[in-house]
This record gives C-alpha cells, sequence and structure tokens, in this order.
C-alpha cells in the first residue's frame, strides 16, 4: 500500500516538475508571452530593465486595443518627504457632482457598466451625518436644497486599511506616500478588498470596462488610471498620475466652489496643515480605527 | 364533584400535547407571512420599485453632461511660477468685466458728474442688484468717487480691481485669512509649485454675493439598471 502511495507521488512530482521545467523553457524563449505573465513577480519586485518592458507592453496593448498611440504607462515613484491629505469642506460643498464626473473623465472609469470614484451623499441637516439615510440618487433641479448637505465620499487613503490587510494575493497596498494602490495585473478580482472597505470606495469591473477611444486619458499611471480589464477592482488613488507631478487631483481643480483642498501633509506651511491646525476636522468611521487621511471640515 | 382519576389526567395532557386544529392554522399563516415577506424583499429590490421620475435609470459619462469644461487650461505662466513663504506668489486670472467692454470706467465717468445720493439707476448699470450687507450701502463706499477705475478702501487707500480682495478683507477678515491660505476658494495647478486663485469677485458678485443654486449633474445609476453581462456577450457576439 505504501508503496504504491509512494509511486503515485513521484510520478505526480514528476509529472509537476517536467511541466515546470517546460513552461519555465518557453519562458526562457521569447515567444511565449502568456507563460512569461503568468510566471512574473509582482511588479514591486521586478528590476528596473523589467518594469520598463512591461510598462511598454502594457502601453503598446492599450494602444493596439483602443487605436490610439498617445496612450502611455508611467510607474512614476512616491516623493521624497510627501505623505499626501486631502481636504473636503462639508460647508461649502453643494452636492453638484462636478467632482464625480471629472474624475470618470480623469480615470477611465467604465462608462457603461457606469463606475465611478465618488460618491455624493445627500443628508438631511436635522439627521447629521448619518449613512443609512443617506441618498446618492438625489436629482433636483437646484442643488443646494436648503435642508440637506452634502458630503462626497471616495477612498479614504487610510493609515491603517482594511483593504490591503484582506487580499490575499498582497495586490494593493500603501505606498510611502500615503496613496492605497491596486495592481491590476495581479489582481485575481476576489473582490474581498470591497467588502473590508467601510466606505464602499472600491468597485469591481463586471465587465470589459466600455470607454470610446477618444474620450480616454492617454496619461496613465500603471497603479492609477491605466486601462483596466474586466474581472479587477478599482478605486481612488488621488489622481497618483498627477499628484507625482505635483499637479492637483482633477476634483480638486474642478469643484466650483472650492470645497476641495489637497496637499503635502509634512509640509509645515502648506495648506493641509494649516487647516488641521485652525479648522475643526473629521475623519469618516473613526471609530473603526482605519485612520483616514481624508479629512472633512466646516470651514465657517 | 368527583375528582378525575389517574388515567383520566394522562389522557388529557396527551390530548393538549398535540397540535390543535387551531394551532396549526396559527402555523400556516405564520409561514405565509414569512414567504410574502422574503417574497416582497425580493421585490423591493427590483426595476419596479424605483418611480419613474427618479433619477438613476440612465448611465451618463462626461461626454453627455453639458456646462462643464473637464479639460480646463491652466494660467500661461504657472510652471514657471513659484509660491512659498513669501505672499502673493500666487497667480490670479483678470478680475470679472474687465475684458467685457466696461473697463476702464473713466472712459465715461470722467465726463460726468458725480453724483453721490443713492438712487434707482436707469440708464447705466441698472442690471447690478445690490443685495449685500447694510441696506444703506451705495457703490461710492468701494468705488472710487475720483478715479472709477480704482476702488478704494476705508483708510483711503486707492487699489486696483486686481487687488479687490484687499476691500473684501475689511470685513470678511477670516474668510481673507483662509483664501491666503489656500483654504477658501478653488486653486488650479501645482500643490508643490505655482498655482492660480480666484479673486473673492470670480466667485461671488460683489453686489450681490449669496451663493446662487445650481443644476446638479444626473445621479449614478442604481444598481437594478447597470448594463448587465449579457448584455455584453451580446454585444461580443455581434462582433463575431
Amino acid at each position: 500500500m505504501s508503496e504504491k502511495t509512494l509511486d503515485r507521488r513521484t510520478l505526480m512530482i514528476s509529472a509537476g516538475l517536467s511541466t515546470m521545467a517546460g513552461i519555465s523553457a518557453a519562458a526562457s524563449g521569447k515567444s511565449a508571452g502568456w507563460v512569461e505573465r503568468l510566471l512574473k513577480r509582482r511588479f514591486v519586485e521586478l528590476s528596473d530593465e523589467r518594469r520598463e518592458e512591461i510598462l511598454a507592453d502594457l502601453e503598446e496593448s492599450c494602444r493596439k486595443k483602443y487605436g490610439r498611440d498617445d496612450i502611455t504607462v508611467s510607474d512614476t515613484g512616491a516623493l521624497d518627504g510627501v505623505e499626501f491629505a486631502y481636504g473636503l469642506d462639508l460647508s461649502r460643498c453643494v452636492g453638484c457632482r462636478r467632482c464625480v464626473y471629472s474624475c470618470v473623465h480623469e480615470n477611465n472609469q467604465s462608462r457603461d457598466p457606469q463606475i465611478q470614484w465618488i460618491r455624493v451623499l445627500e443628508m438631511k441637516k436635522d439627521h447629521g451625518i448619518d449613512f443609512a439615510e443617506s441618498n446618492v440618487y438625489y436629482d433636483p433641479d437646484e442643488v443646494p436644497e436648503p435642508d440637506s448637505f452634502y458630503v462626497p465620499v471616495a477612498c479614504q487613503q487610510c493609515r491603517k486599511p482594511a483593504c490591503t490587510k484582506v487580499c490575499p494575493v498582497k495586490a494593493t497596498w500603501q505606498e510611502p506616500d500615503g496613496i492605497v494602490v491596486i495592481d491590476s495585473d495581479w489582481c485575481l478580482g476576489c473582490r474581498c478588498c470591497m467588502s473590508a472597505c467601510p466606505y464602499g470606495a472600491r468597485h469591481f469591473n463586471w465587465t470589459e470596462p466600455s470607454i470610446a477611444a477618444e474620450e480616454i486619458n492617454p496619461d496613465t499611471h500603471i497603479f492609477g488610471n491605466r486601462l483596466r480589464p474586466k474581472g479587477v477592482v478599482e478605486k481612488c488613488t488621488f489622481c497618483i498620475h498627477r499628484t507625482r507631478k505635483g499637479r492637483y487631483p482633477a476634483c480638486v481643480e474642478i469643484c466650483p466652489v472650492g470645497a476641495r483642498k489637497f496637499g503635502n501633509l509634512l509640509d509645515e506651511a502648506g495648506e493641509m496643515r494649516y487647516l488641521m491646525r485652525e479648522k475643526r476636522v473629521f475623519v469618516l468611521k473613526r471609530e473603526l480605527n482605519t485612520r483616514p487621511r481624508f479629512y472633512y471640515f466646516y470651514a465657517t | 364533584m368527583e375528582r378525575p382519576t389517574g388515567s383520566d389526567l394522562v389522557n388529557s395532557d396527551q390530548e393538549k400535547l398535540l397540535p390543535g386544529s387551531s394551532s396549526l392554522a396559527i402555523l400556516l399563516i405564520v409561514f405565509l407571512s414569512i414567504s410574502m415577506l422574503i417574497l416582497f424583499s425580493i421585490v423591493r429590490g427590483g426595476v419596479g420599485h424605483v418611480a419613474e421620475d427618479d433619477g438613476g435609470r440612465q448611465a451618463f459619462g462626461p461626454t453627455e453632461v453639458s456646462g462643464v469644461e473637464f479639460d480646463g487650461e491652466l494660467l500661461p505662466g504657472i510652471e514657471e511660477a513659484t509660491t512659498g513663504p513669501d505672499e502673493g506668489g500666487f497667480l490670479v486670472p483678470p478680475p470679472p468685466w474687465s475684458e467685457s467692454g466696461y473697463f476702464p470706467c473713466t472712459e465715461c465717468h470722467a465726463d460726468l458728474d458725480l453724483n453721490p445720493e443713492p438712487r434707482v439707476l436707469e440708464e447705466m448699470h441698472d442690471d447690478i442688484e445690490l443685495n449685500h450687507g447694510p441696506s444703506d450701502r451705495w457703490c461710492l463706499d468701494c468705488h472710487n468717487p475720483d478715479d472709477r477705475d480704482v476702488l478704494r478702501l476705508i483708510n483711503g487707500r486707492l487699489i486696483t480691481f486686481d487687488e479687490s480682495y484687499l476691500l473684501c478683507g475689511q470685513c470678511h477678515g477670516t474668510i481673507f485669512r483662509d483664501w491666503r491660505q489656500g483654504i477658501h476658494g478653488r486653486r488650479q495647478g501645482y500643490w508643490n509649485g505655482g498655482k492660480s486663485y480666484l479673486l473673492c469677485a470670480h466667485c461671488h458678485d460683489p453686489h450681490a454675493p449669496a451663493f446662487h443654486t445650481i443644476a446638479p449633474l444626473p445621479p449614478p445609476v442604481r444598481p437594478q439598471f447597470l448594463a448587465l453581462a449579457d448584455q455584453e456577450e451580446d454585444q461580443e457576439a455581434d462582433h463575431e
């Protein structure tokens, strides 16, 4: 009996080894691209040359797929001495949803089925902040309505993110500048992170994302607004392709009432530090100890 | 009265332990109402639950909304501009009305006699609605009577329209402080470099500064109305 088991095991091991050997042999050759992808290591662990190759490969496939040769994919890293933080003035926000559509425009979200990273919650002034009573489908002729206030919610870029902790394959993590990113090539689509996130900030591509070629923002980042495949999770990255080059996120610039603030938390003279010193800031769901970098405030 | 014998007691207890017809009916009612509840909760989330005029039935994209410029250009020169501890290191677009044909004001006002009396304006500027603070406010509280191309602070200092924030800051001190720090108002450009501010008057009409309500962009599509995977498969089949 034991002899038989041993035989069987040996057979399985040798079969497995020979398959592996075959695959790696194929991978060392130039032809088998899919095997290469299958065996590749996580992007962040790769050498610079290998990263360049993967970016070029991704660029090429995006250009081919959408027929646009101006699409670029970068992997701009975090700046030294920078920790991003965001401020949102609830006393100014009128709930006009300009930020929502500006975000879709900037970050290449799927148009239909629709994915929007920012959700604007309408809340009643006499209830205060109450998620259960909030409404994202409000559609009056004019905003703001006198009895309502509006709480836009996107990724809170937590210091202790629950979403990265539950990922079984480390496809999502926190960058040195505080941005929580996803590697779409590594994401399995298990959606554990979506159920872990207490802010509903993560969204899933149930189908192949649909976006017209002429609507694509060609300036993309591999962990941000790159064109995503079907079956991966995506989320706000503080416009990583803009902010790592010094620009404000798209939602900050579009806001018609200037309710959105952004800056470097480590810059003593910066606007975020002034905001946190002078205003009464708060975070959403503080009791969960996620410690968001997204601060809401009332600047009266 | 005769006491019941032991065997009678046993018999009657056994009868009570078995469910009678009334308790069966109650069980049936409970069962039915639970199944109805489950059924309703399934139906509730369906398409029919959303009223016809409620938002969220259609998925809109950025190209389908009008009146918003998503690809706004930055002010020229912003790349070279730097900001830092030294004040004023920011760009400001030209003040409103400066390019509308009104400016320079002296083109007309140089030849007009000064009439400081508050009155209803009829021939010119009749589109100005004055609704800012006390009701006895008048043009010459802020506009310089002797040279209309400049504004006048309370202390008599004359300022150009580019610096109109100094005038607003006379009363709105805390807001002025926030604006200079970048906490009040809209900024564009670089969080670590050159940026543009807007003047108070770009957003607030100085004559009637209260914000007006605006039309919101369309709500997100409800999950019931999301495009479905089978539709996508149909499209793929069509392509082939």
